[in-house]
């Protein structure tokens, strides 16, 4: 499968993808998560559920992830996860999709854009959620 | 002569090379791809004869209309219906159950029920839950077993005096299931429910006879048949469709109109409100007529032979789970599998970059994967160009892949 082993940044799945998929960093519950989203990309029936712990006054102190997704959504889940811990919320609702590209290091074609997209998709819901009175 | 051996250098697409490997092409289930003969047919059609149909009254109108009612003379011949009246063209499958489900739906009351499966596309569940929802009927779904296929018993105890309709496809789109069609629409009559059969995984394959099978509506798509997109069958019983109000409205289902009321066009033209899709037609009856050359027989031979080295070729692969029947039962030309480790995206992904084109999700159909316990699957799906030489390639692909992700 010499084709579907692209070594190099840029490939179809980069090291940095198949590490996180392998070895995910942030992966499981956090008990005392008080944001929390789910959602699901109705494309492949994939879902993610972040789960935030926020400070009184506003910074992300711990991020994990759960969910039934690919090496994409499951490497980008665990790449938001890192990117919002220690960032307060505004900080972490500026996150842009590029952010999380920029760590992937991968070519992400756009039939699996929204695998890339969704754990962003549910970041956001998580955060809407945690404003609320 | 193997069937690929004759039929390959009909298929243009088939020269194609994707990611430096020659296009290995196993998703026909969502769409086949087409052979040369349809092409032609299509572009013949734009190039000649392109006009609208039924009330133009020039030469190329008439020739448009021949062509198109012509389209309806080769489904009837090609399904066995009894009568070229009992065919209805449809944008496609999901056209199709749509109109029928509305159609149908006029005529249920509060209480009224309504069974489909656990096995059924979208196309086939998604309608009846409108239906019920706006008439406040029961929305019931037969079981399947383990093995992919109905619980027959879980049936007959569903079927009540109240079953007005019972929906179920022919042919299982993501585990290949063959269901006993004429069995349970049997079932059905006893207690005087509309039988609507998806048959959008059949008639790619099966050689079909509505007057055995004897339901009342039967539904697929050209494009899954080597036809084009945009054009399907809705094959209705000649005094079921006679019995039934007109789903929907518009130009040429009617034969005169007031402000206030109209009177119905004949079968089946009653059906096909607007300009229909002509030059679809005309791909389909080219479609068709290739299918019939080749010979149904010998199309479900060639594809069965495919489905059963795939089945057995990658249930001996370790980490390899295949769902549905057991090698030795019959199924369609689909096969759905998982790989240990790997999310169906991602063999999809891996297998596309070795050029081999193959189906990975929940393929439309969320409650039979939840039923399977599985997010997504892998489908390899058959079609008359399909090798062996292929499906050894899929193999060892499929082989390596945990070594790689």
């Amino acid at each position: 499968m010499s084709g579907a082993t692209p070594s190099a940044p840029g490939g179809l799945y980069s090291d940095v993808i198949r590490d996180r998929w392998r070895k995910p960093r942030h992966r499981g519950d956090l008990p005392g998560a008080n944001a929390v989203a789910e959602d699901v990309n109705p494309l492949c029936g994939d879902r993610v559920r972040m789960m935030l712990a926020v400070a009184p006054e506003g910074r992300i102190t711990d991020a994990r992830f759960i969910g039934d997704s690919c090496a994409i959504c499951t490497a980008s889940a665990d790449v938001v996860a890192d990117l919002v811990s220690g960032r307060t919320r505004g900080e972490a609702a500026a996150l842009d999709v590029s952010d999380v590209l920029a760590v992937l290091q991968a070519e992400i074609r756009p039939t699996r854009m929204r695998c890339a997209t969704l754990p962003l998709s549910v970041l956001a819901q998580a955060l809407d959620g945690a404003r609320k009175p | 002569m193997r069937l690929d051996e004759l039929t390959r250098p009909d298929f243009p697409i088939l020269q194609r090379i994707v990611n430096g490997h020659p296009l290995v092409y196993f998703d026909s289930g969502a769409s086949s791809q087409k052979p040369r003969a349809v092409l032609e047919a299509m572009t013949r059609y734009y190039e000649r004869s392109h006009a609208n149909v039924h009330r133009s009254i020039h030469t190329l109108g008439e020739e448009a209309t021949e062509l198109y009612e012509l389209a309806r003379d080769s489904v009837q011949r090609f399904i066995g219906a009894p009568s070229r009246e009992e065919v209805v063209f449809t944008r496609g499958t999901t056209d199709g159950l749509g109109l029928i489900a509305e159609t149908i739906g006029r005529t249920l009351g509060r209480g009224d029920e309504i069974i489909v499966t656990e096995l059924e596309h979208h196309s086939n569940l998604i309608p009846w839950q409108l239906v019920a929802k706006d008439r406040a009927a029961v929305l019931k779904a037969v079981p399947i077993r383990d093995d992919g296929t109905l619980d027959l018993g879980a049936l007959d105890r569903l079927l009540t005096a109240r079953t007005r309709v019972l929906a179920f496809a022919h042919v299982s789109n993501v585990v290949g299931t063959i269901n006993p069609v004429a069995e349970i629409v049997r079932r059905a009559r006893a207690v005087k429910a509309f039988t609507v059969v998806d048959g959008a995984q059949a008639a790619p394959h099966l050689r079909l006879d509505m007057s055995v099978l004897e339901c009342d509506f039967y539904v697929f798509s050209a494009h899954k048949m080597l036809g084009p997109t945009g054009i399907g069958v809705l094959y209705g019983r000649r005094a079921v469709l006679d019995s039934l109000e007109p789903g929907r409205g518009g130009s040429e289902m009617i034969k005169e109109v007031w402000i206030d009321h109209a009177q119905w066009n004949d079968l089946p033209w009653r059906f096909e409100p607007g300009t229909p899709p002509i030059a679809e037609a005309v791909g389909l009856t080219a479609a068709i007529e290739y299918l019939e050359k080749l010979g149904m027989d010998r199309v479900t031979e060639h594809e069965r032979a495919l489905t059963r080295q795939t089945h057995e070729g990658l249930a001996r692969i370790p980490g390899v789970t295949v769902y549905g029947p057991p090698p030795g039962v019959e199924r369609g030309a689909v096969v759905s599998f998982a790989v240990d480790g790997l999310h169906p995206h991602d063999v999809a992904a891996l297998l596309d970059s070795e050029g081999i084109a193959v189906r990975a999700g929940h393929h439309c159909a969320m409650p039979l994967m939840r039923r399977l316990g599985v997010v997504g699957t892998s489908r390899a799906t058959f079609s008359v160009f399909n090798s062996p030489d292929e499906v050894a390639l899929l193999l060892t692909a499929v082989a390596g892949l945990r070594s790689v992700l």
